[in-house]
């Protein structure tokens, strides 16, 4: 039984039923109720791993995800939120190879929040086509063997002589041909075939799957100005909310005075906003709105606000002394995670040892479109119209915040700006909802702007990991000492955890697979201060930053080449059960499907550096940086290549990927997303950082937190994707695990380049010479 | 007020400070250009007025009266915007796609200036636009495919 469940339960004042629903949020943690469940009653429930594990887990019935019109068009639901990562054509493209329908003749709608129908919506820890490959393949299959069977009939021939082939139906002997529009209404009569009579394609017969050249689905609109975002909806009463929220997390108004802010043009009401619901997942913060006939009106008055805020328990964080404080915490011991051999007596047999410590600041989400979502309410039923990652979880919060049942909420799903983690919290969608009950359920528009996403963002966490290796004679490495102090993303469900929990410590912490025979992991306390929540790739971009920046010290303490140093400590291909590594989580995927293969690990990293011409001489001020990390169950390796001017300038040429995530179904948008996991993981490294004084966040707006821009990304990303053998193997995620490496190989190239250690992130000037 | 959106003259009565970006948006419902910042710090918002990309966040709505405002839902009537959003598409340029329309429209007056624009130029015309999905390497190929096609389509 997790030890978090028991620190859960014994916290005051909150039911455990309470914070199995909060947690249940976070998908991952859902191992936490397992774990609860056995220890209550017995026989205990077999523990149920990916879909099935989340709430709802799936649905695989044909007529709730596609239709055939008489007109021969196909549409089919999306379920899933689509942020950029191409769930919407993906998840489509596997219903359509296995329908074998023409994609040119295929439409896709996305599916309002409706987890019953559904199944699991929630849009994150890179999990869509995992966990819906099988279900939305058995769809399609369904579908075409109704099709077949409605063809079958009109002939008056066996079912067996008849085969779906390109939105057609043939008979083979006879060579006569029915569309599927044809076939379309005397199919639909027919029974659903059962899922053990379902024949499923061979991967040989896959039409899309693992083909590429697939265009996207949203391409058009997007490119036209016609794509829906959250922000986009638009009637003509609508009104437009801005909101000055707490600056401090925790904090509340004491008083405010809106008389010159309603007097300004265009604004039509000034508000406190109400209190927040106990019971919600994701709490709004307190504050004042604003409505205005436009977005920009209310701006404009919300600069006239006069606010005196109570800033609370947290109106001294200032993240400099915060830093201090997690770095005294790394030199105590913590609490033990994960433990082998007797590393105290092997660091005293050791020929020496080295330490080093690493810190990764806050980093925000900055979402290309901010928060924002619409609401109205009519007849006491309220529609919203969201970016969420999280619809279903939209539906419950903006119900229990109006006082009313979820099957009196419709959350219209739209195209994400952006997720990132950061729309997985819907307190905006709640915020609109509330504001158009404020506004007697006339549609109302709120916006973030840029300054309310920077300053009141579920941020990244903040990280300090130090290291200590014992070395042997000959640069081996016998004993490993790791401690992680940060604080965890489950105190937005309870400020009091203190600890990293089983889903944080599962990313590339405990289930670290180096063959070293004494370790010792741990996990000093950490308290929050601010909102901390999932950021793409969360806990494995401190861990990967950490342990592969380590791993690049040893091997130059050692003169070896990282490389060879890196593959040694990997060890020989083998299969790690996660348990021995005593992590729980494992992405919420069974241990013995889903094993660390170190073999796998091995390959990305011969692969990149054999593509990126590993070893090669360059030009001074030239060099190269590796890192490899294990993530959302698939393996990925970067060399990140440099160039530094005399001033210390850093440019990035090239940057090669190599990337192992099982079979894959969209091929191009795999592409895609490690491209974009590079620009990603250069941004958080060069820039990225909020910081903290008096309880507020320091950054306002993009020129204060940078992220990447074109003239300084990488010209030249090479991606190599590594064939599946065999599509028996379980898929693994896409959208988050490119980026941890990401930054660790960029700070091991400046190293090559400069002979300079950079352990702090972001670099900023940290390579400039000093004059 | 009168201003003239995509060859056609709208009627607007607003404060002469508001930013054109706004006026689109929530006066018109032309949501194809985007709010990203409020700063001309991330080009989401760019629009053409009188052929030159300016960022509609920070524009009052007095200075383009009068002026030729083109936005993405009128680009693609001209040669070169359809190559634009052609070339767009055949790259599968973009991720989550919020900031392409803005994107597209500094291509639109990049090439404008410089029909075969260097790698330099590119930079110097596309730095101020922002991808947080980091697309960065497909609109560098896009640009320079629908600047091969001259704005034919």
């Amino acid at each position: 039984m997790s030890a978090v469940a028991n620190e859960l339960a014994s916290s005051q004042g909150v039911s455990r039923r309470e914070f199995l629903l909060r947690l249940q949020a976070m998908g991952g943690l859902l191992l936490v109720a397992h774990g609860l469940r056995i220890a209550k009653a017995a026989p205990p429930d077999p523990p149920k791993y990916g879909a099935e594990g989340m709430p709802h887990g799936t649905v695989d019935n044909p007529l709730v995800f596609l239709s055939v019109g008489d007109d021969g068009w196909v549409t089919i639901v999306v379920h899933r939120s689509e942020m950029g990562q191409g769930v919407r054509t993906g998840m489509a493209l596997i219903v359509a190879d296995e329908l074998d329908a023409d994609w040119t003749k295929v439409r896709v709608q996305q599916a309002p929040a409706d987890e019953e129908k559904y199944g699991n919506q929630d849009t994150d820890g890179s999990r869509s086509t995992r966990h819906f490959i099988e279900p939305m393949r058995r769809c399609g299959a369904a579908a075409r063997m109704m099709l077949e069977q409605a063809a079958a009939s009109t002939w008056r021939v066996p079912a067996a002589e008849v085969r779906a082939v390109n939105h057609e139906v043939v008979h083979q002997k006879t060579g006569r041909k029915l569309s599927y529009g044809a076939l379309a209404k005397q199919a639909a009569k027919l029974p659903v075939p059962p899922r053990e009579a379902l024949r499923l394609k061979t991967p040989e017969e896959f039409r899309y799957l693992g083909k590429g050249g697939v265009p996207l689905a949203d391409g058009h609109d997007i490119v036209t100005g016609k794509a829906q975002y959250g922000i986009d909806p638009w009637f003509k009463d609508m009104s437009f909310a801005v909101i000055a929220r707490s600056p401090v997390l925790g904090g509340s108004v004491k008083q405010f005075d809106g008389t010159a802010a309603a007097a300004a043009p265009g604004v039509q009401k000034v508000l406190q906003m109400p209190e927040t619901v106990a019971t919600a997942k994701f709490h709004i913060l307190a504050g004042v709105a604003v409505i205005a006939n436009s977005t920009g009106a209310a701006i404009a008055g919300r600069k006239l606000l006069k606010i005196e805020w109570a800033d609370g328990a947290n109106g001294s964080y200032d993240s400099d002394a915060y830093h201090a404080a997690l770095h005294e915490s790394a030199r105590q011991p913590g609490k033990v995670v994960r433990e082998s051999g007797n590393v105290d007596t092997a660091f005293q047999s050791s020929a020496k040892s080295i330490e080093a410590e690493y810190y990764i600041p806050h980093i925000g989400h900055a979402t290309m479109e901010p928060p924002a979502a619409v609401a109205r309410i009519v007849n006491g039923k309220c529609e919203v119209w969201a970016p969420t990652q999280a619809p279903q979880v939209t539906r419950e919060d903006v119900a229990k915040h109006l006082g009313i049942t979820p099957e009196n909420v419709t959350v219209h799903v739209t195209l994400l700006g952006g997720g990132f983690g950061r729309k997985s919290k819907p307190d905006f969608a709640t915020e609109a909802a509330l504001l158009s009950q404020a506004m007697e359920g006339r549609p109302v528009k709120v916006t973030w702007t840029r300054e309310d996403d920077l300053h009141h963002d579920f941020l990244h966490t903040v990280s300090v990991e130090y290291l200590k290796a014992g070395v042997t004679a000959d640069g081996k490495v016998n004993a490993w000492l790791h401690r992680s102090v940060a604080p965890s993303l489950a105190t937005i469900f309870d400020p009091s955890i203190n600890h990293e929990v089983p889903a944080e410590l599962g990313m590339g912490f405990i289930n670290m697979p180096y063959d070293i025979p004494n370790l010792r992991l741990e996990n000093p306390e950490a308290s929050a201060h601010c909102r901390i929540g999932w950021f793409r790739s969360v806990s494995n971009i401190p861990h990967a930053f950490a342990i592969q920046s380590f791993v690049s010290e040893l091997a130059a303490s050692a003169n070896k080449n990282h490389r060879d140093y890196l593959l040694e400590l990997i060890g020989p291909a083998r299969k790690i059960d996660p348990r021995s590594q005593q992590d729980s989580w494992n992405h919420g995927e069974s241990p013995e499907r889903y094993p660390v293969d170190t073999g796998r690990l091995r390959h990305v990293v011969e692969t990149v550096t054999q593509e990126a011409g590993w070893g090669n001489a360059r030009a001074p001020g030239r060099g190269q940086g590796l890192a490899a990390h294990y993530s959302f169950l698939s393996y990925s390796a970067a060399v990140v290549e440099v160039d530094i001017d005399e001033q210390g300038r850093i440019k990035i040429p090239r940057v090669d990927v190599a990337f192992d995530c099982g079979p894959q179904v969209n091929l191009e948008r795999i592409r895609s997303q490690l491209e974009g996991a590079v620009i990603m993981g250069l941004s958080l490294a060069m820039f990225g950082e909020i910081t903290f004084k008096r309880g507020r966040s320091q950054q306002d707006n993009f020129h204060q937190y940078r992220v990447t821009r074109m003239n300084e990304a990488p010209s030249d990303i090479r991606v190599h994707l590594i064939p599946a053998t065999d599509w028996s193997i379980p898929l693994g995620g896409v959208g988050e695990p490119g980026v941890p490496p990401i930054a660790p190989a960029l700070c091991n190239a400046v190293f090559a380049a400069t002979g300079k250690r950079i352990r702090r992130l972001p670099i900023k000037d940290q390579a400039r010479r000093s004059t | 007020m009168e201003l003239h959106i995509n060859d056609q003259t709208v009627s607007i009565s607003a404060e002469p400070t508001l930013p054109l970006l706004w006026v689109l948006r929530d006066l018109l419902g032309m949501t194809g250009t985007k709010y990203g910042c409020g700063m001309a710090l991330c080009g989401a918002c760019t629009v053409l007025i009188d052929g030159q990309a300016l960022r509609s966040c920070v524009l009052p709505i007095d200075q383009a009266a009068g002026k030729k405002i083109t936005t993405i839902e009128g680009i693609g009537a001209m040669p070169v915007g359809a190559a634009l959003q052609g070339a767009w598409q055949e790259i599968n340029v973009p991720q989550c796609g919020y900031c392409q329309a803005g994107q597209i429209m500094s291509a639109f007056a990049l090439l404008q200036a410089k029909p075969n624009p260097s790698d330099a130029d590119i930079d110097a015309a596309m730095s101020g636009n922002i991808c947080r999905c980091g697309t960065y390497t497909r609109i560098r190929a896009a640009i320079k495919q629908a600047a091969n096609q001259g704005g034919k389509t």
